[in-house]
């Protein structure tokens, strides 16, 4: 499987995916 | 006004400044340098970037990566250890002050020695120097990545509380 960091695009797209993904975790499990 | 006032109040502007002038050195690299010097690379001409632009660029790149961590921490305050605790309705912006932290650790541990070798400022063979590129490569890379949702929660951590449900 391709590293995604090897593509600008990539880059970028698992950054929005981890700020998604740490939005809910803050949401839901933090106080 | 209240002496620490004024502190956070400096602390703020100076977290701003260094942080524009921090990520915006990284989108240079990212966005522009790394697809120049592949191009430059090809007609003869990358030594004008690699000794005349990348080391001042990584000269104010890692020391304002520093003041931006150094200010955002005084901006913190007492409330530094309820941030990186997560705790205390600080969450959100530990998160991303946990998530710059990481990224200062990478733009002084793994980018800028590797990148002294990629420029000859520190003696490497070729293999190394191939070596190094990968690695500060990807820890700059990572650095773009971790920087989308450290200036979501560094944005957003505080005054957009009711988005997290504080």
């Amino acid at each position: 499987m391709k590293n995604p960091l090897d593509s600008l695009w990539g880059t970028v797209i698992a950054g929005v995916v981890l700020t998604a993904v740490l939005f809910v975790f803050a949401r839901n499990f933090l106080g | 006004m209240e002496n620490i006032d004024i502190v956070a109040a400096l602390s703020r502007w100076i977290h701003f400044m260094a942080g524009v002038m921090w990520i915006g050195l990284l989108y240079y690299f990212n966005f522009v340098q790394v697809a120049a010097l592949k191009n430059a690379g090809a007609d003869g001409t990358a030594t004008g970037i690699t000794k005349h632009v990348a080391p001042r660029a990584l000269l104010f790149f890692r020391w304002s990566a520093l003041v931006t961590w150094l200010a955002g921490a005084a901006l913190l305050g007492p409330l530094f250890t309820d941030a990186f605790m997560l705790r205390n309705g600080m969450g959100p912006i530990g998160i991303g002050a946990w998530l710059g932290t990481i990224m200062l650790f990478n733009v002084w541990m793994l980018i800028w020695p590797n990148q002294k070798k990629i420029l000859g400022m520190k003696p490497a063979s070729d293999d190394e120097k191939n070596k190094a590129r990968r690695v500060a490569f990807l820890a700059s890379r990572t650095n773009t990545m971790l920087s989308i949702p450290m200036l979501f929660f560094m944005a957003g951590g505080w005054s957009h509380r009711a988005l997290f449900g504080l």
